[in-house]
């Protein structure tokens, strides 16, 4: 652009959009909330083995008001969902929803009258995991594509307003 | 025989409908307008002692009539040995008495076997859904009731 030529290489130039893209990306803080056995991987996946801090996102928010994704993990009752919508509407925007397990995806095994089959159902979920219960690396695996997504996000854009707008009506 | 079956017999002997002796067990089938009455006699009686309401279950016999089912377990700490009581009742509007005032425990047991299976327990403090939500509609334990989750 020219403008390095004076300032030396002590500035970076990128669209704003970028830059909070990226800085949200980098420091997701994950509610903890934790339903059945997919918890326990997401735990093991916070702990020093496989080590979430990596990504920035060892700071699990026991206060949906402090998280920005909250991870599904395990198997959504019927009787549990009004808890899970209200912590998910607690969560400040913008939020992003991860659906771990098949149980989250889609009722898994529990084809029955007492379970949610598959928390897309009441959520808008952006990334689904597959698995009984995924492995930890399962878990990093669809944080990363979270991250991908995220940085792709183009939330100044009409089509963000429009999604926003579409989300607040639906709730 | 089991010792529980002379005793009730002798002496109510219009209530107690059919004995069924299965590998050890013996299962009393009773008439339900007396269980309250029964399971008094069966705690109080020195020589019973079945003084332990270890279980309330509903089963649904569909499509036979009468339909359901309401099992008593009971056991005697004392003798050390347990006694099956069962009622049948109809399927249209399946109605029981109560045995809160016998064995205390009955509340949960009966709150339960009417979320699921839609028995009315006649005399309950509170019977009202106990593992469902509050706004479920239907009794999923009934064989009608859908077997999928929707």
């Amino acid at each position: 652009m020219g403008i390095e030529e004076h300032l030396g290489y002590n500035i970076l130039t990128t669209s704003l959009e970028k830059l909070v893209d990226w800085a949200r990306k980098s420091s997701l803080w994950p509610a903890t909330f934790g339903l059945a056995c997919c918890a326990i991987e997401m735990i093991v996946t916070a702990a020093n083995r496989w080590d979430i801090a990596r990504f920035g996102m060892e700071a699990f928010r026991a206060s949906p008001r402090q998280a920005d994704l909250i991870i599904i993990a395990g198997t959504v009752t019927k009787k549990m969902m009004p808890a899970i919508q209200r912590v998910y509407d607690q969560m400040s925007e913008p939020k992003w929803v991860i659906a771990m397990g098949a149980c989250a995806c889609s009722g898994g095994i529990f084809d029955s009258y007492a379970v949610v089959q598959g928390i897309d159902r009441y959520l808008p979920v952006d990334v689904y995991i597959p698995g009984c219960p995924p492995r930890p690396e399962g878990l990093l695996y669809g944080i990363l594509k979270l991250h991908e997504k995220i940085l792709r996000d183009p939330f100044l854009t009409q089509q963000y307003r429009e999604k926003l707008a579409a989300r607040k009506e639906a709730a | 025989m089991h010792r529980a079956v002379d005793f009730l017999q002798e002496r109510f002997p219009e209530d107690v409908l059919e004995v069924v002796e299965f590998r050890g067990d013996t299962t009393l089938v009773v008439n339900p307008k007396a269980i309250r009455a029964l399971l008094t006699a069966l705690r109080d009686a020195p020589e019973m002692g079945y003084k332990y309401l270890s279980m309330i279950a509903a089963v649904d016999y569909y499509p036979a009539e009468p339909r359901f089912g309401v099992v008593y377990n009971l056991y005697s700490h004392r003798y050390r040995d347990r006694l099956t009581l069962k009622c049948l009742l109809p399927g249209e509007a399946p109605v029981i008495d109560s045995v809160v005032s016998v064995h205390a425990t009955a509340d949960f047991h009966e709150r339960e076997a009417y979320d699921l299976m839609g028995i009315v327990f006649k005399g309950h403090p509170n019977l009202k859904r106990i593992l469902l939500p509050e706004d479920f509609v239907g009794f999923p334990l009934r064989k009608e009731f859908p077997q999928r989750g929707q």
